[in-house]
């Protein structure tokens, strides 16, 4: 991948094998490791803004990485405020940089609210 | 002492430290420096030295002593010292140069034969040396041991390298 | 309803060590916690512990994360994750969600293990992309082998500070400054020097004044400050980085022992708000215990200790143990307490703890656990 991976480390040794996936980042293909965070593989490719605040639409990326301040949310298929440090990578996903609180609203058949 | 706004023992402080040899010592053996000098609750040191060498006792706050006369310079306890604060040194050579091993937890690694740069306790560079050796084994637990030749008159002086890589 | 002996809430180093010692004692023991994996913040410290040779110094403490996981599950010690504790009623039903739905279970006794979070600190761009915590830079670089940043600006000089500077150094990143208010170092010199002498440049008596860039930090500047904690104008220095890690102090997080109605102290050398709790490590809701950094903010092996207290305390008042049973196991373990805690660094906790006993009559009125058989 790149050089933010740690292929290789002095004491955790190397990086153990996982089965690639591929995540979207808006129109971008983003490679990524089977369970690991959302946040990880946007680290990875270099992607510093997660989110814009609702009222001035400043950036907003990673604070506490435990899952506990709520500064890394972003889209995820669909669904806006989730917590990309701790939700785990799935083959196809789709992650959007999230605009304030998001939509709310789904595009279904059924026209639900 | 300037460690605590530094960051960084100075030459004079760690020469009064327990953990230091006297120079008459230094210069008759390979054997330990134990740059340690603060009452932290700690005592790996103190179990690895199979001579007897190390002392901190009880409590195990204790600033470690060295009995300079019983180290044999093996290196355990540099390598155990969870505050990679020990460094062996040999200034048994004739060649004006010294022999240093310092605890290595970085990569990649020095390689055998390779001219490094050397840095003081301040992280300066004060000149070059040759890896003559790394070691790693099990009982390392990950702390690789990397052995320098440097300048004699820098034993006191050195210690971390920089690779030039 | 799911009924258990005792519930440990927390599966980190304090809480897995409770659990262990309960079981050991005989207790059925259920350990929920909220994330994916165990170990909280073990697995994420790579580096030598210190501490007595007799109690585990000098292992990483990865390895000690991995040797007590394999210990709790020896023990036939039931391990919920993904599953977040939001309430505590009547001081036994804890209540839980997990995932797509809320459960309950009816504890005999509880032991809160909940850890502390990390701090913050303002300043001018401290919320660009780039500026997070030092355990999240932690958590990124050693348990998803991330990098978070190339160039990184260190704030905070105690041990945390320290130490997660010279870990990013090992995987890969540069340090380009340690920043501390104080007019010295924080955390253990033998840190310190580790990290000066791989070319890191410590600034005691400076702080961060601001960062800037456009989407991201880009560039940060550190000033001097003064006795009043005022930075001085003029002693600017700008640095070149893309990362500023903030290890400036970790604040328990005790909101259930708040929602369970335990009475708090607020004690600044523990971190804040702490629980009130007894040597036995009960707060003043009887049967519910605490025990690590939620507690009182302190190392990795004073949480262990103190988890392994709240275990064997809360199963002898299960009945598991007797209360002499209970005071010979605990000894061994109040010992090495007292030995971590010894020395010029230990003192802030020791006082934090001390002030604690001695406005005891503050919070409560009950200060003994009743024993079991």
């Amino acid at each position: 991948m790149n050089e933010s991976r740690i292929e290789i480390h002095p004491i955790l040794g190397l990086r153990p094998e996982r089965r690639q996936v591929t995540i979207h980042f808006g129109d971008r293909p983003l490679p990524a490791y089977e369970g690991e965070p959302i946040a990880a593989a946007l680290l990875a490719a270099g992607i510093r803004v997660f989110r814009k605040t609702s009222k001035r639409g400043e950036p907003r990326q990673l604070f506490c990485g435990i899952g506990r301040c709520t500064d890394c949310v972003m889209i995820v298929d669909d669904l806006p405020g989730v917590r990309t440090c701790v939700t785990p990578v799935r083959d196809g996903m789709r992650v959007e940089e999230q605009d304030g609180r998001g939509r709310w609203e789904r595009e279904r058949g059924g026209g639900e609210p | 002492m300037s460690i605590l706004e530094d960051g960084y023992f100075t030459l004079e402080e760690v020469l009064a430290l327990p953990g230091c040899p006297s120079p008459e010592a230094m210069r008759g053996r390979r054997v330990a420096v134990v740059e340690c000098g603060h009452e932290l609750p700690c005592n790996p040191c103190e179990t690895a030295c199979k001579a007897g060498a190390l002392t901190v006792g009880t409590p195990i706050t204790n600033v470690p002593k060295i009995d300079a006369a019983c180290c044999d310079g093996c290196g355990i306890c540099m390598v155990d010292c969870p505050g990679l604060a020990i460094f062996i040194l040999d200034l048994t050579r004739d060649d004006g140069r010294a022999e240093l091993w310092l605890p290595y937890e970085f990569l990649p690694l020095p390689e055998m034969g390779e001219a490094v740069l050397l840095r003081d306790r301040a992280g300066s560079v004060v000149g070059e040396g040759q890896v003559t050796k790394v070691r790693q084994a099990k009982r390392f637990d990950r702390t690789a041991v990397v052995q320098v030749l440097v300048p004699e008159e820098l034993a006191m002086t050195v210690r971390a390298i920089a690779l030039r890589r | 309803m799911k009924q258990a002996e005792i519930v440990v809430i927390g599966a980190g180093p304090a809480g897995l060590s409770a659990a262990a010692a309960a079981a050991q004692a005989g207790a059925q023991v259920l350990v929920i916690d909220e994330n994916a994996e165990p170990g909280g913040q073990l697995f994420k410290q790579i580096h030598k512990f210190f501490g007595a040779s007799e109690h585990r110094a000098g292992q990483r403490g990865v390895d000690i994360g991995h040797e007590l996981l394999e210990e709790v599950e020896g023990l036939g010690v039931e391990v919920v994750l993904d599953a977040s504790v939001w309430g505590i009623y009547d001081g036994s039903t804890v209540a839980v969600a997990s995932q797509e739905y809320s459960w309950r279970v009816k504890a005999d006794r509880i032991v809160l293990a909940t850890g502390a979070t990390e701090n913050g600190l303002s300043f001018r761009g401290w919320t660009l992309p780039g500026v997070m915590g030092a355990g999240c830079a932690q958590t990124m670089m050693n348990v998803h082998r991330v990098l978070p940043g190339q160039r990184v600006v260190m704030v905070g000089s105690g041990n945390v500070g320290l130490i997660v500077a010279y870990q990013l150094l090992q995987a890969g990143a540069e340090v380009v400054a340690v920043v501390d208010a104080l007019p010295r170092v924080g955390g253990y010199p033998v840190h310190a020097a580790k990290i000066a002498r791989a070319g890191v440049p410590i600034y005691t008596s400076y702080s961060v004044k601001e960062a800037d860039g456009d989407e991201c930090v880009e560039k940060v500047t550190i000033w001097r400050v003064d006795d009043r904690w005022q930075g001085v104008p003029g002693s600017e220095i700008e640095l070149d980085a893309d990362t500023v890690t903030l290890a400036v102090g970790l604040s328990p997080m005790a909101e259930l022992a708040w929602v369970a109605g335990c009475r708090f102290l607020h004690i600044p050398e523990l971190g804040g708000h702490v629980p009130v709790h007894s040597a036995y490590m009960e707060t003043t809701v009887p049967g519910i215990y605490v025990a690590g950094d939620v507690s009182g903010v302190e190392e990795a092996s004073c949480a262990m200790e103190e988890g392994r207290l709240a275990g064997l305390w809360a199963a002898s008042a299960a009945g598991r143990l007797s209360v002499a049973a209970a005071v010979a196991a605990a000894a061994p373990h109040e010992a090495s307490l007292a030995r971590l805690r010894s020395g010029p660094f230990g003192a802030a906790a020791r006082g934090g703890k001390l002030a604690m006993d001695g406005r005891r009559d503050e919070a409560w009125g009950q200060t003994l656990t009743r024993g079991g058989a």
